[in-house]
């Protein structure tokens, strides 16, 4: 194993087996893409690194005394320990060796990505996360559109110290969780810069068809369309052949971007000429549509989808997948027979003749 | 289809100068204007027109297999198989065009009546399908034998020694006469068989086409036939054919002669000079009977010539195989492909099921369909072109017997007369040679087909409405709902196409999306299969519909539009095939559509795009 391993590592190396010293999250983002599902592409830094910079900066003994005056029940005593603890992780220097493990891999996703200093997400992916009822840590910390070494460098350690925040320190020790033990990673992740985006379902919600998948796509980020605020362009795909069996082509009147000085989203009205065009091509869709049913076969359950494309990846990548969840209103349902079992064929051609068919 | 209006029957108004157009057609296929309680029940039915099999108005007499299929389609689900909620279809003409209404049980307790009788009769055929087929195949074999073997004979001037000798006892006139009844005979019993197994393989088909849009209301028609489909089916047998005779060319080293010897005549004379071309004229000859007879229309209307009656049809075709042989292309359907694709749909749609029960139900009904399908696909080549093919030139023969006596002018007036109309003419050419008078006939019919005529060119030049009467809110017969998929949809397209004033100013047509896929290319409109060596690689093919003899064309198109056909014909079977993007039944794409014209074909909305 190459020593940068113990610290950095590409998604496409996590898997499961790794969650351990990349977190959940990260892990998860591994297998997805080694089942061939484009995530957005990024590193982690390692819980390897989170220890070496405590070890370095001499904190242990530091965090120790810190919580040792906290009481569960005294929430204004767990504040107080949290303010600190984040404070000293936040302003120690990290060693040089591991700035340079992080900042090679900066350059390199920037690289690929063909921008400088790409902008990024900087989460926390934490490893506790699988405890039953420790699910609050995912909600950990989650910076958006950094940019440059010296703002990942930044935000890692806001990740790190997210580890300290007053919910999660009485949490632990309520349930006499070993301090020592805590650690966490920190992922890296190229933002998405959407040339289009939307949501996409393995199933379609209109009718339940689990045989079509439904495409919902407008102008720049995906909130317009998860929002509600405007009418996407619509998709149906056939699952089964790829082919694209009906497109409602909108008039798109809003779209987002973000705006790179402020970070912040910004709303737009969409130009008179564009509303109305197909926003993403037709190979797209079945591009989009190949990779819902990837993920639904990744999961064994219908799934809900938020992808973009990409303006900076090159053609053969720019369709990434930001979030899935499994799909809930039809997949709650207890699975009945569609029709009424019968004992051949014959029953079924009688019954069918009886019905006849409704023309109105 | 509550909302869509459409006319009386009784309103549609006679096309001035066509006045005693009636008599053209049997008395029992006009609406009634005198009886009273004909009169209500037309109203009350509702009447569409049959374009899909009528894409031009009834001749006289090729209204025969319209009459053929009334009677037999009808039979076999009133009285035979006792379907429980359907009878029969009813048949109409409006100035020549057939309007058609399925016939209800109306009475409950009789629909429950007939439950216990369909459950044995239909069973008994599903159970035995595979036997029943093959004796069906043997008495297709021998009808089409008998007419083969039946002889037209002419009159002579006086009878021939033998019939003295032989103590025959009757005349050639009487003969005449006999022969026209058992020719008309073999084409009505013919039509009987036609109808044997086709309603049962459509019941089978429509409920499981059912089941699948109520577990995915998405999928798409064109699926389903698709799973149930055959790979090895008779219809494409003619064009199998020419590719093994094209190969057979090429490895004989006889290619370039076949491509360069001009017409049939020609190329038989060069070949017959040499050992290697006396061998491939003898395969070309061999192949003739049966798979020559393939028809290059529908084989429904008598102009409708087989590859037998032009044999520079075939070998046009041919040549298209030749080229494509000496550049390197596989002439072959990519068999392999086809069923691998069919097996993977099966599965993959089943594997979405969600219940074992409905996985259940899936096998079964996907099993049945599967075991009727090749009924359904094979059936034409037997009746509509083997047999048909053969059955207009008997009755050319009537006719040239009829010119000889100076009751038309020409062969192909033939068809302005009714069939009861010949066996009266028949009558009274017979008895006029037999008593040395002249026959009135002469003096008759060749005034009376000329008016026939021009009767025949206004109504050709009418648009007829797409439906009559009053639409019902369920329909029950199986034919009805795959072969003419009466849905609101195609109920509004019908509304829509009537109000098309100015085919110069249309820009959008719609029809069934036969074959998935876009395409946008130059259109190329063949009207008949004659005119397809006009195809230029890439273009897009129009026609009023295909069949399997134009199967070269589609060598060379990446898409087609027809006027005629459903999701099961000819064109969207084979674009399905070959990957190319089909829209079939759009009415009128070959008056609307001119060659030259840029065209965009969406194969999964059934709409087509003119570029103006």
């Amino acid at each position: 194993m190459e020593q940068r391993q113990k610290y950095v590592l590409w998604f496409q190396e996590c898997d499961i087996s790794s969650a351990p010293i990349v977190g959940g999250k990260c892990a998860s983002l591994g297998e997805l893409l080694k089942a061939q599902i484009p995530v957005p592409p990024g590193f982690t830094v390692t819980t390897a690194t989170y220890n070496r910079f405590i070890e370095e900066n001499k904190l242990d003994q530091e965090i120790k005394r810190l919580l040792k005056p906290v009481r569960p029940e005294d929430t204004a005593s767990g504040e107080a320990a949290s303010q600190a603890i984040r404070k000293i992780i936040e302003d120690k220097p990290i060693s040089v060796e591991l700035e340079d493990y992080i900042g090679e891999f900066y350059r390199l996703l920037s690289k690929r990505c063909q921008v400088p200093a790409v902008p990024v997400a900087v989460r926390s992916s934490a490893t506790m996360e699988d405890l039953p009822g420790a699910s609050f840590a995912g909600q950990q910390d989650t910076y958006l559109w950094v940019r440059g070494i010296d703002g990942i460098l930044h935000h890692v350690r806001k990740c790190w110290s997210s580890l300290f925040t007053a919910r999660a320190i009485a949490y632990r020790k309520k349930m006499g969780f070993a301090e020592q033990a805590v650690s966490i990673a920190v992922g890296i992740q190229k933002m998405a810069n959407a040339w289009t985006a939307g949501v996409m379902f393995t199933l379609n919600p209109a009718n339940g068809d689990r045989s079509t998948i439904v495409i919902d796509a407008n102008w720049g980020f995906g909130e317009s369309v998860v929002s509600g605020l405007c009418t996407p362009d619509n998709f149906l795909v056939n699952k089964v052949t790829m082919e694209i069996v009906k497109r409602t082509i909108s008039a798109k009147e809003c779209f987002f971007t973000t705006n790179f000085e402020t970070q912040m989203v910004e709303q737009h009205q969409c130009p008179a000429e564009r509303a109305c065009n197909q926003c993403i091509i037709d190979q797209e869709a079945i591009e989009l549509a190949r990779i819902g049913k990837l993920i639904e076969e990744h999961y064994c359950k219908p799934m809900d989808i938020e992808w973009a494309i990409d303006k900076d990846l090159p053609a053969s990548g720019r369709v990434l997948i930001l979030q899935s969840r499994p799909e809930t209103v039809w997949s709650g349902k207890k699975a009945e027979p569609v029709c009424k079992p019968k004992l051949s064929a014959m029953d079924h051609i009688v019954s069918g003749l009886l019905a006849g068919k409704k023309v109105k | 289809m509550g909302d869509q209006k459409f006319p009386s029957p009784h309103e549609i108004e006679t096309i001035p100068g066509t006045e005693g157009w009636q008599r053209m057609y049997p008395y029992h296929y006009l609406f009634s204007t005198q009886n009273e309680e004909r009169k209500a029940y037309e109203e009350n039915m509702f009447w569409f027109n049959d374009g899909l099999h009528y894409p031009e108005p009834m001749y006289p007499f090729d209204i025969i297999w319209d009459e053929a299929w009334f009677l037999a389609l009808s039979q076999f689900n009133t009285r035979i198989f006792m379907v429980p909620p359907a009878m029969g279809v009813d048949h109409r003409i409006i100035n020549g065009n057939i309007y058609i209404t399925p016939v209800p049980v109306s009475d409950p307790a009789e629909i429950q009546a007939r439950i216990p009788q369909f459950m044995e009769r239909a069973g008994y055929y599903y159970e035995h399908w595979d036997e029943l087929h093959e004796n069906w195949e043997k008495k297709m074999r021998e009808i089409i034998n008998d007419l083969k073997c039946l002889e037209v004979k002419t009159l002579p001037q006086m009878e021939d020694l033998s019939v003295v000798r032989e103590g025959l006892g009757i005349s050639s006139g009487y003969e005449l006469l006999a022969s026209y009844d058992k020719l008309i005979d073999l084409g009505i019993r013919c039509w009987q068989y036609h109808f044997e197994f086709l309603n049962l393989g459509y019941a089978a088909y429509v409920t499981f086409v059912d089941f699948c849009s109520r577990v995915f209301p998405d999928l798409p028609l064109q699926k389903i036939s698709q799973m149930v489909g055959g790979v090895n089916v008779i219809i494409y047998q003619p064009d199998e054919e020419l590719k093994k005779l094209a190969k057979l060319a090429m490895q004989t080293g006889l290619g370039d002669q076949i491509l360069s010897a001009g017409s049939i005549d020609n190329v038989t004379r060069q070949l017959s000079s040499s050992e290697s071309g006396r061998k491939w004229l003898a395969a070309w000859d061999a192949a003739k009977d049966p798979w020559f007879y393939i028809s290059t229309g529908t084989g429904w209307y008598h102009h409708d010539a087989s590859w037998n009656d032009d044999l520079n049809v075939p070998l046009n075709s041919l040549r298209v195989y030749i080229e494509k042989l000496k550049q390197g292309h596989a002439i072959d359907r990519p068999l392999g492909n086809i069923q691998a694709e069919r097996e993977r749909l099966v599965k993959e749609y089943r594997g979405l099921l969600q219940t074992d029960e409905d996985r259940n139900t899936f096998d079964q009904l996907h099993g049945t369909s599967k075991l009727v399908f090749p009924y359904v696909e094979n059936h034409l080549f037997y009746v509509e072109h083997w047999f048909h093919s053969i059955f207009w030139n008997k009755i050319r023969e009537v006719a040239a017997i009829m010119k000889d006596h100076g009751f038309i002018n020409d062969i192909e007036d033939i068809w302005y007369f009714k069939r009861s109309e010949i066996k009266d003419a028949l009558w009274d050419l017979v008895t006029g040679w037999a008593t040395g008078s002249k026959a009135y006939g002469p003096l008759h019919w060749p005034k009376e087909i000329e008016w026939r005529k021009g009767v025949y060119q206004k109504f050709k030049e009418w648009t007829p409405p797409p439906a009559v009467g009053k639409p019902p809110e369920t329909i029950t017969e199986p034919f009805t709902i795959v072969l003419w998929g009466i849905t609101n949809e195609s109920m509004s397209a019908w509304a829509k196409l009537r109000e098309i004033g100015d085919p110069d100013q249309v820009t959008e047509l719609t029809g069934f999306a036969g074959s998935p896929g876009v395409a946008e290319g130059i259109a190329r409109v063949c009207r008949s299969v004659k005119e397809i060596d006009q195809l230029q690689d890439g273009e897009i093919l129009v026609a009023p519909t295909t069949s399997p003899s134009w199967a070269p064309a589609f060598q060379k198109i990446k898409a087609c539009v027809t006027d005629v056909g459903g999701i099961m014909c000819h064109a969207a079977i084979v674009c399905r095939e070959y990957g190319m993007p089909a829209i079939v039944g759009t009415g009128q794409a070959t008056s609307i559509i001119k060659s030259g014209m840029q065209i965009k074909v969406d194969g999964n909305t059934g709409k087509v795009d003119i570029v103006r």
